[in-house]
């Protein structure tokens, strides 16, 4: 047979090309080439903002516009649809008891498509074009920091449902999920509480596990614990085995993970196949709620701990009804979870501050805000006016084979807001270099 | 303690997911020189049916071994039908296929996400497989040394069946010269679609065992569709040898590598390797004459 090295050469390279250009197309359609986009458009997110646009809201007809901006399309739609829901009940709700002011409301939803940049477009039109009162919504932490700056221009409201990383209070902005010391610092109070002293950090590689892992490791410093390893996994990755084997051989006694999504599964398989228990290494979760446990696998993750602000298993009047009603609406088989219950609470906080205000016009809500309280599923809520997050109680929980989360820890009643941190010694560090991270439209109070 | 070997049997085991995902792309792309961007999809389509099968039978052994079967005829069939319906007709136009397969692959996710929607799900793996085993003291994963071996039974298979069976030298003889298999009385369009049913049907029994390790979701396969590609550009395209090579050799690069530094650095690294070690040998570790693309 006749052989041609040169043009074997020549096409062998044309061949790995076409793999690169198979390889290229391949990621754009996944997961992880999104988040990438993701970060990217967190950079560019601050909007050009173009003076402040003179509210255009119409209070004068017999109902009353707000806004929801979720994300019904892409990767985050399974979790963001469910904070659509309970948005959707609690507007259900007051309307049937007479709306707010007199008013029904009337709710324009908005499709924010897993980007934030689209998050940043929809709320402007919400804000501009429709004219709402106020905004429900935003998921990630990427999709909050690329809005901050549209609201702060268009002097508008958002309400932001989920616990996130903290660093931040916009004027613009009530925070209806914990700040840090309301989750991540009570986590570590439970840990050292039960004498681990040897944590282990795992996390999806974006910002809010990078921001709270920050943390960990200032309260751990402060109070006689040791971090023996800090692991970061590209977003999507399923490949834990290394992380695994840095874990089994740091000596850690407790894993602090604030993994995202479908990691999670991968690595509690790894966690458990490499011979860790729950009982003698357990893992505490910043991000699995009850959605997720149905979705990980309640075999793999049975007996691990997790710390919200509310979980389904509360036995108090308020969410005995808020669950039956939601199960009622949405169906039997839908568990609710602490960014639900958050959003559906921020709506009912809302009211409160209009109602106390006597009017819809933003100043003035935002006047009124300091003190608003609501009997929410989750306990008695307060807004804090100095710092636009609310008080909150906070739950440890233990993961049980019914699917259910069941509350192994509360704190003492609800835990005023810090989302600086500025109460705490051992976070004196935190505070030098958060400013120039917390974002350039941040307007910090 | 030392972590030297775990560190060696994880990367063997990463080694062995890379070759399951990647050795029925070999058989497509290296002997047919199809670039199948659907092969993923013929993974999940593969994880799927572990799913489905844990739930009909209550015995989770016995699904598995069920579902191995039955997720090789699957996606073996699906890609038999893609064969037939679209890639025919672009047999001189292998660029093409990119595109085509791209599309295919969209289709395929959507198709996921509509039967079994867009939340993620899992198949219960049998217990033992959840489970650790131990070995000289050290505890590893049952399931991940099942996946070991299983690639490793792939591997014997398919090159039984390329080297010792009439059919093989069918396979064989039609990628190194169509027109010479053609004139011998090898219908080359028969062998180009059991050459297709063989590898995609390969990707099923990877979706299937990889499904142990992971959740299964409409996205499952984009997971290891670039790594897979990869492995087969690195081994030298249409040589199962270079395939298993370049599986280890990356495994255990990127446990190497991800020890001292991190996930992120280690699968950044195992790229750039591949890409330089192209720059110096484009036509991969092991090179061999195959009819459209040497």
């Amino acid at each position: 047979m006749t052989r041609f090295p040169v043009m074997r050469r020549v096409r062998a390279r044309a061949a790995a090309t076409m793999c690169v250009a198979a390889a290229v197309l391949a990621t754009g359609g996944c997961g992880w080439g999104r988040t990438v986009a993701e970060k990217e458009a967190l950079e560019a997110g601050s909007a050009s903002a173009a003076g402040t646009a003179k509210s255009c809201v119409d209070t004068s007809g017999s109902s009353i516009k707000i806004g929801f901006v979720n994300s019904l399309s892409g990767t985050m739609a399974i979790s963001e649809q469910t904070v659509s829901d309970s948005l959707h009940m609690a507007v259900d709700e007051i309307n049937a008891k007479g709306g707010v002011l007199g008013k029904q409301l009337k709710v324009v939803q908005q499709d924010g498509k897993s980007e934030p940049a689209v998050f940043a477009e929809k709320a402007k039109t919400l804000i501009e074009k429709e004219c709402v009162a106020a905004v429900f919504g935003g998921w990630t932490s990427s999709s909050r920091k690329a809005m901050l700056p549209v609201f702060e221009a268009d002097n508008a409201l958002l309400f932001y449902p989920l616990q996130y990383e903290g660093m931040e209070a916009s004027p613009n902005i009530f925070y209806s999920g914990a700040a840090p010391n309301q989750q991540i610092v009570p986590a570590l109070d439970y840990l050292k509480e039960k004498g681990y002293k040897k944590l282990f950090l795992v996390g999806s590689d974006y910002v809010f596990p990078q921001t709270a892992n920050r943390v960990v490791k200032a309260y751990a410093a402060g109070n006689g614990m040791e971090v023996v390893g800090e692991e970061y996994t590209p977003m999507g990755s399923t490949d834990f085995t290394t992380i695994v084997n840095k874990l089994k051989f740091s000596g850690a006694d407790a894993v602090v993970n604030t993994l995202n999504g479908d990691s999670n599964v991968a690595f509690f398989k790894e966690y458990k196949a490499s011979g860790l228990k729950a009982a003698t290494t357990p893992v505490i979760s910043m991000s699995i709620a009850e959605e997720e446990v149905s979705a990980i696998g309640v075999d793999n993750v049975r007996g691990q701990l997790t710390a919200w602000n509310y979980y389904q298993t509360l036995g108090n009047k308020q969410n005995r009804t808020f669950v039956r009603n939601f199960k009622a609406k949405y169906g039997a088989n839908r568990p609710t979870s602490d960014p639900m219950e958050s959003a559906y609470t921020s709506v009912y906080l809302w009211k409160g501050m209009v109602e106390k205000a006597k009017s819809f016009d933003v100043d003035k809500v935002k006047a009124a805000a300091d003190g608003v309280t609501f009997d929410a599923p989750e306990g008695k809520v307060k807004v804090d006016g100095e710092n636009h997050h609310i008080y909150k109680t906070s739950y440890i929980g233990e993961i049980g084979d019914d699917k259910l989360i069941h509350t192994v820890w509360k704190s003492d009643g609800p835990i005023k807001p810090d989302p600086y941190l500025k109460g705490y010694d051992w976070a004196a560090s935190l505070q030098s270099d958060s400013s120039g991270e917390s974002g350039s439209g941040t307007s910090g109070n | 303690m030392n972590m030297l070997f775990p560190q060696i049997v994880a990367g063997l085991s990463n080694g062995s997911i890379l070759l399951l995902a990647a050795l029925g792309l070999s058989l497509t792309f290296g002997q047919m020189g199809v670039i199948n961007n659907a092969h993923g999809e013929f993974m999940m389509a593969g994880a799927y049916t572990a799913y489905v099968m844990s739930t009909l039978i209550g015995n989770k052994g016995v699904a598995l071994a069920v579902a191995l079967v039955v997720g090789f005829v699957v996606s073996g069939l699906l890609g038999l039908l893609l064969d037939v319906a679209l890639l025919e007709r672009m047999r001189s136009r292998p660029l093409d296929t990119l595109l085509v397969t791209f599309g295919v692959s969209l289709v395929l996710q959507q198709l996921a996400r509509d039967i079994f929607g867009a939340t993620p799900v899992y198949a219960a793996a049998p217990e033992a497989l959840t489970n650790p085993v131990t070995v000289f003291g050290y505890s590893f994963s049952a399931g991940r040394l099942f996946i070991f071996i299983l690639s490793i039974v792939c591997v014997a298979a398919l090159y039984a069946v390329l080297k010792l069976t009439p059919l093989g030298r069918q396979i064989r003889a039609t990628s190194e010269n169509r027109d010479l298999a053609e004139v011998s009385g090898i219908s080359t369009r028969t062998v180009d679609h059991v050459t297709f049913f063989l590898g995609s049907g390969i990707a099923g029994i990877a979706g299937v065992a990889l499904s142990l390790l992971n959740s299964i979701s409409f996205n499952f396969g984009t997971t290891f569709i670039v790594q897979a590609f990869l492995v087969v550009v690195a081994g030298g395209v249409g040589q199962l040898k270079g395939a298993v090579i370049a599986s280890f050799v990356l495994g255990l690069c990127q446990s190497a590598i991800e020890l001292p530094t991190s996930a992120s650095i280690g699968q950044v690294a195992v790229f750039l390797i591949v890409v330089v070690f192209l720059q110096f040998r484009p036509q991969g570790l092991v090179a061999i004459r195959s009819r459209n693309l040497a």
